[in-house]
């Protein structure tokens, strides 16, 4: 037994990856052994996810080897875009991804195994086996993915892979998680994990590996690390202190004001803060749904809106770069009923120098760009419109730290002129960048920090008060 | 995109092919002919195929069924209100728009008011509209005036008059696509509904517009289809039905929505006279006619989708 | 609103309907008044069993009245006729619904357009088969769609019968469950190792089995059967896997809503013919009553969300 236990669940020996001219992967030499927690981290395009999809053998290297020298069983995968099927219930996904739960009393069996792994991992999760899919929060969808991939399904669980699995859950829920894959770990099974919250990162992981350019360019265990050696060997200027307090402008008159209590003024980056799921996105979306109309455009738009869900919100897949910038401003720059194309042509190119659209030509297909840049696109759709309010849904969600630099200098410049931010955002260090926050608790607004008020406790005491009570 | 992997060109390569080989047979006599029966057969399926075309670029699960029982009402009323008498060309013409007024406003209405997917509020809508028809008919076959009917069956420069008028909305048609706001606003509430709004796009008017352009399409179509055929037959539409979805996919729109292909509709409008002539010529009975067409169709689907794969 | 209060919608619909045609006709509230009414429904709810199978994978299927009425036309010919080579000619047709279900998936072809074209394909070997209505239906299928069980009618025994089997296999069956799965998110149930293309295969074949067992049911009741005997099918049976609490994408159909929904389409048609509606209007008044059914469950899913 123990020599079985030393081999290593997966190694990767100078494997590379193309997808065309494209070197996603470039040569990689990676093992992970049981009771590994490896911390996987790089900017977008740095490989991950090919790496990822290597492993867990969605397809093959182009050269080089991927081996299990125990076998390929057991090796899991839960990602960032949810793989539920929404109309199924909870059990019922279970048995999708379990083909040995067959004959008569299936669902029993199915409704019991994922009830014990859910308990395991998220206690007191509250989420019934049977209730469907589409009927549960995006916090709880993401539960039941983690579970069905620590999940026994008539094997062992022995290598999980886990890509921004914290990106939907609160900070009480992701602790579970955090806690429940060092017990893993530490009764042998092994952990990729993948995050760009450094701070979990560091919480759970025994090895950090940094991927850059499809490279490994570091490869040591986690406590030979720090923060900003970290974001250094990503390749980007860490900056330690993310408020850049100076030149904060004193606010105009007010400009937004709903009925419940959301206010923002002109020029003033405003935030929503609190557990992830209270309400804050929700509440964007009426504002912004409030201040537009789906009959009528009028030449001049009230507010605008950049998606933090790219694909299901922002990006229009057929189309060009050029065409998914100018949308917004087709109708100010018409003439007579037609489209500027002269107009728009001048104010794609303004924009991709102003934000930095990492391409040659903006008449590319969107999709074409890597997530970030696709991310700046959305910026520069919004901001290229004479909009005096800007609704951001959680927008740097998933995206790099280089252009999250870049889109934070750009919004104080624009506040500066006197464009309003309301700022939805789940990463504390991004709400203290604001002027005014309003945490959010069960779908109302529990506080309204201003100034020296916003600090990481605060947010947190205003987010969790209630809770602790009940 | 290089000349020979545009879409629409497929559709025109398969009419020729289709043409030629029906020539064949006669070794070239005829040909003018046949051009000219495909123009004009060709232009009614080409106006309800445009107006098609413009809902299923609103993305999936737009359709309009509803086309048929829009031509034949369009067509009974028009007629109707004419009354066989000169001069009322016109009248006639305000009439069958109208109605295609009414029937998009009502099927939007449904669409919009009562959340119905537009398969099943166009379907349903449709049996009311055909009842209308039956019941504004009862069985008197009114002829079209003269003059009307003349034009229908007319021609200018050896082109059909039917077929010039299916040209001209085909080039209005594309110039709201490619040049104007309209246009780019459909196309982009096509790729993805949620985000155009998000975008600033007004979708609700964009679709509203849209079902009311396919039942006004359709009703001119089922005007001038009634005057070229002498009067308004409850059955007349029948047959445009699945025409006017398969135009479309032969010309090269995306069914998935957010791309269309206006030349593309002209040339599988040919193409599908042409075909069902070829195989007329050929002597084939009823039968294999159908199979024949059946099999033309999924063979050009399935050629038009092993191109785009490859793109 | 959650999946068992779908089913609410269409049982209260029929009942309604039913209760309308009692009060209008009490006469039909018997046995043979039952069997007539909802005789001719046998053949539409199996048709509409098999469309649900389509649209479960987020397909529609537009050839399936042009299906029927073939399958109609080799029953009342070939399997009367020679029964081995009908009976061969039958299985050949389900396996090719299987076949077109593997093709569709793995060109990746937009179903509503192969079905169309599958439809002049089928209405084309239709017209090869009986140019002209005739034919006649075998013995033992008559007196199949013709026995008289005491207490429930053949008709409405029929219904539950298909019911109950096809709820059995699509909702508590771990297969069906994976079918269902399919319409929901076919990218994960892929990912999970499922041979997506088999899986269409399977629903296209089931549903190619049930349509084949509707034109059989048809000729059985029909004695006859011609080449557009069941061009009407494809429509009635969308709308009756609709009025049932299906919807076209997401895999979300209801077996028992399918069938229920197929009832109430049959009923709604004789309904009109005792209000002595004018024949201009009752196709209209089709129309017009599965707006109002559908109004009905936007109402109550309105009233649903908001409590």
């Amino acid at each position: 037994m123990n020599g079985q236990d030393d081999a290593p669940v997966v190694a990767l020996t100078q494997a590379a990856k193309h997808f065309g001219p494209v070197r996603a992967l470039d040569g990689v030499s990676l093992q992970v052994a049981p009771g590994d927690c490896l911390g996987l981290v790089g900017h977008n395009g740095a490989g991950k996810s090919t790496l990822v999809n290597l492993i867990n053998g969605t397809f093959g290297p182009s050269s080089g080897t991927v081996d299990f020298p125990s076998g390929a069983g057991g090796v899991r995968s839960v990602f960032q875009e949810l793989s539920l099927c929404p109309n199924l219930t909870v059990a019922e996904n279970l048995r999708v991804s379990h083909p040995g739960l067959k004959g008569i009393g299936w669902r029993r069996a199915a409704r019991a195994e994922i009830g014990a792994t859910l308990d395991a991992i998220f206690p007191g999760h509250g989420i019934d086996p049977d209730a469907e899919i589409d009927r549960l929060s995006i916090a709880e969808r993401q539960m039941v993915e983690i579970a069905i991939g620590f999940a026994p399904r008539g094997g062992r669980a022995r290598l999980v892979i886990l890509d921004e699995p914290t990106s939907s859950l609160d900070e009480g829920i992701a602790r579970q998680l955090l806690a429940h894959v060092r017990g893993f770990c530490a009764a042998g099974g092994a952990v990729i994990f993948i995050s760009h919250m450094l701070g979990e990162v560091f919480a759970v992981a025994s090895r950090i590996v940094v991927l850059k350019d499809g490279r490994v360019v570091a490869d040591r265990p986690a406590a030979e690390f720090t923060r900003a050696g970290l974001l250094d060997a990503m390749g980007h200027v860490a900056t330690e202190a993310v408020a850049q307090q100076a030149a904060r402008t004193v606010p105009g008159e007010v400009v937004i004001r709903t009925p419940e209590g959301l206010e923002a003024r002109r020029g003033e980056v405003v935030g929503l803060s609190g557990l992830a799921g209270h309400g804050q996105a929700a509440a964007l979306a009426r504002l912004y749904l409030a201040q537009t109309s789906s009959w009528r455009a009028g030449r001049g738009a009230r507010a605008v809106f950049v998606a933090g869900d790219r694909g299901r919100d922002g990006v229009l897949p057929l189309w060009s770069i050029l065409r998914n910038v100018s949308i917004s401003v087709l109708r100010r720059d018409a003439r007579r009923g037609l489209v500027d194309r002269a107009a728009e042509r001048r104010i794609a190119g303004d924009w991709r120098g102003r934000i930095g659209i990492r391409t040659e030509d903006v008449t590319n297909p969107i999709l074409s760009l890597s997530g970030g840049n696709q991310q700046k696109v959305l910026f520069a759709r919004a901001l290229a419109s004479d909009a005096p309010v800007v609704v951001m849904d959680d927008p740097m969600r998933g995206v790099d730290v280089g252009t999250k630099q870049d889109v934070y200098a750009l919004i104080r410049a624009e506040a500066a002129r006197g464009r309003t931010f309301l700022w939805y955002s789940t990463e504390t260090e991004e709400v203290c960048q604001c002027d005014r926050v309003f945490v959010f608790r069960n779908g109302r607004i529990s506080a309204e920090l201003t100034g020296d008020g916003i600090t990481e406790e605060r947010i947190l005491e205003a987010s969790f008060e209630m809770q602790e009570a009940s | 995109m290089s000349g020979l992997a545009k879409p629409w060109l497929w559709a025109w390569l398969a009419a020729a092919l289709a043409f030629g080989a029906t020539l064949a047979l006669t070794s070239g006599r005829g040909a003018g002919e046949l051009a000219y029966a495909a123009m004009s057969f060709g232009a009614f399926a080409a106006i309800v195929g445009l107006g098609q075309m413009l809902v299923i670029t609103l993305g999936p699960g737009n359709v309009d069924l509803s086309i048929p029982a829009t031509m034949t009402l369009a067509g009974t009323l028009a007629l109707k209100v004419m009354g066989g008498e000169p001069g009322t060309a016109w009248i006639g013409l305000a009439v069958a728009l109208a109605a295609g007024l009414g029937v998009g406003a009502a099927n939007f209405a449904l669409i919009w008011l009562l959340r119905l997917p537009p398969i099943i509020a166009t379907l349903a809508a449709s049996l009311v509209y055909q009842s209308l028809a039956i019941w504004s008919n009862r069985g008197l076959r009114i002829k079209p005036p003269p003059g009307l009917a003349d034009f229908a069956t007319g021609r200018v420069l050896g082109v059909p008059n039917v077929a010039w008028v299916a040209l001209a909305l085909a080039a209005a048609t594309w110039l709201m696509l490619e040049r104007s706001v309209w246009g780019r606003w459909l196309l982009a509430s096509g790729q993805n509904l949620r985000a155009a709004r998000l975008a600033g796009v007004p979708v609700q008017a964009v679709r509203a517009a849209t079902y009311l352009a396919v039942a006004v399409f359709a009703g001119l179509a089922g005007y001038l289809l009634a005057s070229f055929s002498g009067g308004a037959a409850l059955n007349m539409g029948t047959e445009y039905l699945l025409m006017s979805i398969a135009v479309v996919v032969i010309g090269g729109s995306s069914i998935a929505g957010g791309n269309s292909n206006v030349p593309g509709v002209l040339g599988a409008a040919l193409f599908m006279f042409l075909v069902v002539s070829m195989l007329n010529s050929y002597g084939a009975g009823a039968g294999l006619r159908n199979v024949l067409t059946g099999a033309i169709i999924i063979a050009i689907v399935i050629a038009a989708s092993a191109r785009r794969s490859r793109q | 609103m959650p999946q068992r209060y779908r089913i609410l919608l269409p049982v209260v619909s029929l009942a309604v309907l039913l209760a309308l045609t009692f009060w209008m006709q009490p006469r039909a509230m018997s046995y043979f008044g039952l069997n007539l009414l909802f005789n001719l429904a046998v053949p539409i709810a199996l048709a509409t069993v098999a469309q649900m199978m389509i649209i479960m994978v987020n397909d529609i299927d537009l050839s399936l009245g042009a299906f029927v009425s073939l399958v109609a036309c080799v029953t009342a010919t070939w399997l009367n006729d020679a029964p081995l080579a009908g009976l061969l000619i039958l299985a050949a047709l389900v396996l090719s619904y299987a076949a077109l279900g593997a093709v569709i998936h793995v060109l990746d072809l937009p179903a509503i357009v192969v079905t169309l074209g599958m439809s002049f394909v089928w209405g084309g070997l239709a017209l090869f088969i009986l140019p002209t209505p005739g034919g006649a239906a075998p013995g033992w299928l008559r007196s199949l769609m013709t026995v008289k069980p005491p207490l429930i009618p053949m008709a409405v025994l029929a219904a539950i019968l298909i019911a109950a089997i096809t709820h059995l296999m699509i909702v508590r069956s771990g297969l069906g469950t994976v079918l269902r799965g399919l319409g929901g998110n076919a990218r994960s149930v892929a990912r999970a190792g499922w041979n997506v293309t088999a899986l269409k295969a399977l629903a296209y074949g089931l549903a190619g089995l049930f349509g084949v067992l509707a034109g059989m049911a048809l000729v059985g009741l029909t004695t006859s059967a011609d080449a557009n005997i069941a061009l009407r099918y494809t429509l009635l049976s969308i709308a009756g896997v609709i009025l049932g609490g299906g919807e076209f994408i997401g895999g979300k159909v209801s077996p028992v809503g399918a069938v229920i929904g197929a009832l109430t389409l049959t009923l709604a048609a004789s309904f009109l013919s005792f209000l002595r509606l004018s024949p201009d209007w009752q196709i209209g008044a089709q129309g017009a009553i599965l707006i109002l059914v559908l109004t009905a469950r936007l109402l109550f899913s309105r009233r649903g969300a908001a409590a």
